[in-house]
């Protein structure tokens, strides 16, 4: 088996008498496509916090990149990218002064930022827009870059939350493309989404309901086991079991 | 007569043309969907059937007004649910219901039998702040207010955004409810999985209507081949399938590929070509709604 980048061991966090994140294990391995489902409430987003280094388990252990969960918050979130729909680049910036701003953030010197900026303005054929706003990019475009400022700091693995909503049909497919590339390149893919076709371009998925990993296999695997057709129906199959009110 | 009619409705902010000559109308009665994805001008649309916004150019009347001379009038006419909660945060469940009865003088207690079978699901949380709701628990609320002085027509923008694909569901088994009471709706979403909900739907991309049917319709004018392609290795058969002669367009579509043809296509001679995909899998699929949009849009 490949090397794992994500571990985790009955990670659970509590919130008074609440438990939001219920005892989850799993793995992720190098270059996976890893698919994190879940109705809303079910956890998700909790847990995916508990993987950035935004917030401490109760218990439990596990580790991102190679850094502790449970101790190691600032060393995970300089080693790994992030990017979601709602919140990916600042609008009223350029694409340099975008590329910069986070290259900062994720710690890369001024000689590395400027020689990543380079190559990932020549990889996206991008250098013509070295200086115009973001806000004015066509979306597809902006996604795009979003991505590879996420990535810039050369993560062994990037979060995407929700990374496609509200996004036309032909630029989704455009941003899986790249999430594909990325994949196949070795980066390993953390991804949460409502959209259930998404769920098959996953290599695993894994479905949280009531704040525990019900179903962990490959899409293919995952419709054998629930006698579905699709995704789709392994989920409702799943959340319509869920005792706990979003 | 028709519930809205939009005849060639423009609007733009500076130079972005958010709605650039849109023309539809809705029956009374219907469930009718506008789909598109961010930027489409859905919201803009709203604003303006909602009279929050005055048109460009064009014209539009919302059960038999029109939205510029008789925006007052509609005002109390419509129920309006934005894509955004608008509701107030620091008062609770029934306090919001009141609050919304009050502003249109009428007593939520009148109707009652309307927004039951929604408010009810919430009803145990009624001393509950709204800004402390769950997502799905906020969006029956946004519902109830939108309903409680019995509008003729309802405009929903964007109800389902972020919303699970279970509590989804059970929110178009709500509109459905509602059809029935013979209530016009007017609902965007830009889940193509959601169209099949619709009596019609507009499929809507940049400010244009692209396309009006019924959703079955709307999948019976695809008029091309399209197959399902699958391997295990997914990115390098995207890329490989594209070079093939006959082969219009290939992108991935959940399980399989989609793989849109013309008439030089041949199955035998583009499996010969590919065959160091010894998992490869060829078969003809049924177009969706996406296919459709995709299609379009590309035109």
């Amino acid at each position: 088996m490949s090397e794992v980048v994500i571990s985790v061991r009955e990670l659970t966090k509590r919130f008074g008498d609440f438990t939001a994140v219920d005892s989850i294990s799993f793995d992720v391995h190098r270059g996976e496509i890893f698919g994190f489902l879940g109705a809303n409430g079910a956890g998700k987003t909790t847990a995916m916090r508990m993987l950035c280094g935004l917030s401490f388990p109760t218990s439990g252990s596990g580790t991102v990149a190679g850094y502790d969960v449970m101790h190691q918050g600032e060393e995970i979130k300089r080693h790994i990218g992030y990017m979601s729909q709602r919140f990916s680049l600042y609008n009223d910036l350029t694409v340099w002064e975008n590329i910069n701003l986070f290259a900062g953030i994720y710690g890369l010197s001024k000689s590395e930022t400027k020689e990543r900026a380079a190559e990932l303005l020549e990889r996206l054929n991008f250098a013509s827009e070295r200086n115009t706003i973001v806000g004015s990019l066509p979306l597809g475009w902006k996604q795009k870059l979003s991505f590879a400022i996420a990535t810039i700091h050369r993560p062994e693995v990037v979060f995407l939350d929700e990374p496609t909503g509200g996004v036309d049909p032909m630029t989704r497919r455009q941003f899986w493309e790249l999430i594909y590339e990325a994949a196949e390149g070795g980066t390993t893919i953390f991804v949460t989404t409502h959209y259930m076709d998404e769920a098959e371009y996953c290599s695993r998925v894994s479905i949280m309901v009531d704040g525990q990993v019900r179903a962990l296999d490959t899409p293919a695997k995952l419709k054998q086991q629930f006698a579905a057709q699709s995704m789709d129906e392994v989920f409702r199959t799943l959340a319509r079991g869920a005792k706990r009110a979003e | 007569m028709y519930a809205i009619e939009v005849n060639n409705l423009t609007k733009s902010y500076g130079e972005v043309r958010a709605l650039d000559g849109v023309s539809f109308a809705v029956r009374r009665g219907e469930l009718f969907g506008l789909i598109g994805p961010d930027g489409a001008g859905k919201s803009t649309l709203f604003r303006l059937l909602t009279t929050l916004l005055r048109p460009d150019g064009g014209e539009a009347k919302v059960d038999g007004l029109d939205i510029v001379k008789d925006y007052l009038a509609i005002r109390s006419r419509v129920g309006y649910m934005p894509g955004r909660f608008s509701l107030y945060p620091d008062l609770s469940v029934e306090e919001n219901l009141s609050f919304f009865a009050a502003l249109f003088g009428v007593k939520a207690e009148e109707s009652y039998d309307l927004i039951e079978p929604i408010y009810k699901q919430i009803e145990p949380f009624r001393t509950r702040r709204a800004g402390k709701l769950s997502g799905g628990m906020k969006q029956k609320l946004a519902l109830s207010c939108a309903l409680i002085h019995r509008p003729s027509v309802l405009f929903l923008d964007e109800p389902t955004t972020g919303v699970d694909a279970v509590s989804r569901s059970e929110f178009w088994d709500m509109l459905a409810g509602l059809k029935q009471r013979g209530i016009t709706i007017l609902v965007s979403t830009p889940y193509m999985d959601e169209a099949s909900r619709c009596d019609r739907i507009a499929l809507c991309n940049e400010g244009r209507i692209l396309g009006i049917d019924t959703p079955a319709d709307i999948v019976s004018n695809f008029n091309s081949r399209l197959y399902g392609i699958s391997s295990e290795r997914t990115f390098a058969l995207l890329e490989a399938a594209r070079a093939q002669r006959g082969v219009v367009e290939c992108y991935p579509f959940g399980e399989c590929h989609h793989l849109v043809v013309d008439e030089q296509f041949d199955v035998a001679q583009f499996t010969a070509s590919l065959s160091d995909f010894n998992d490869l899998v060829i078969k003809q699929v049924e177009p969706t709604i996406e296919d459709m949009f995709i299609k379009l849009m590309k035109r």
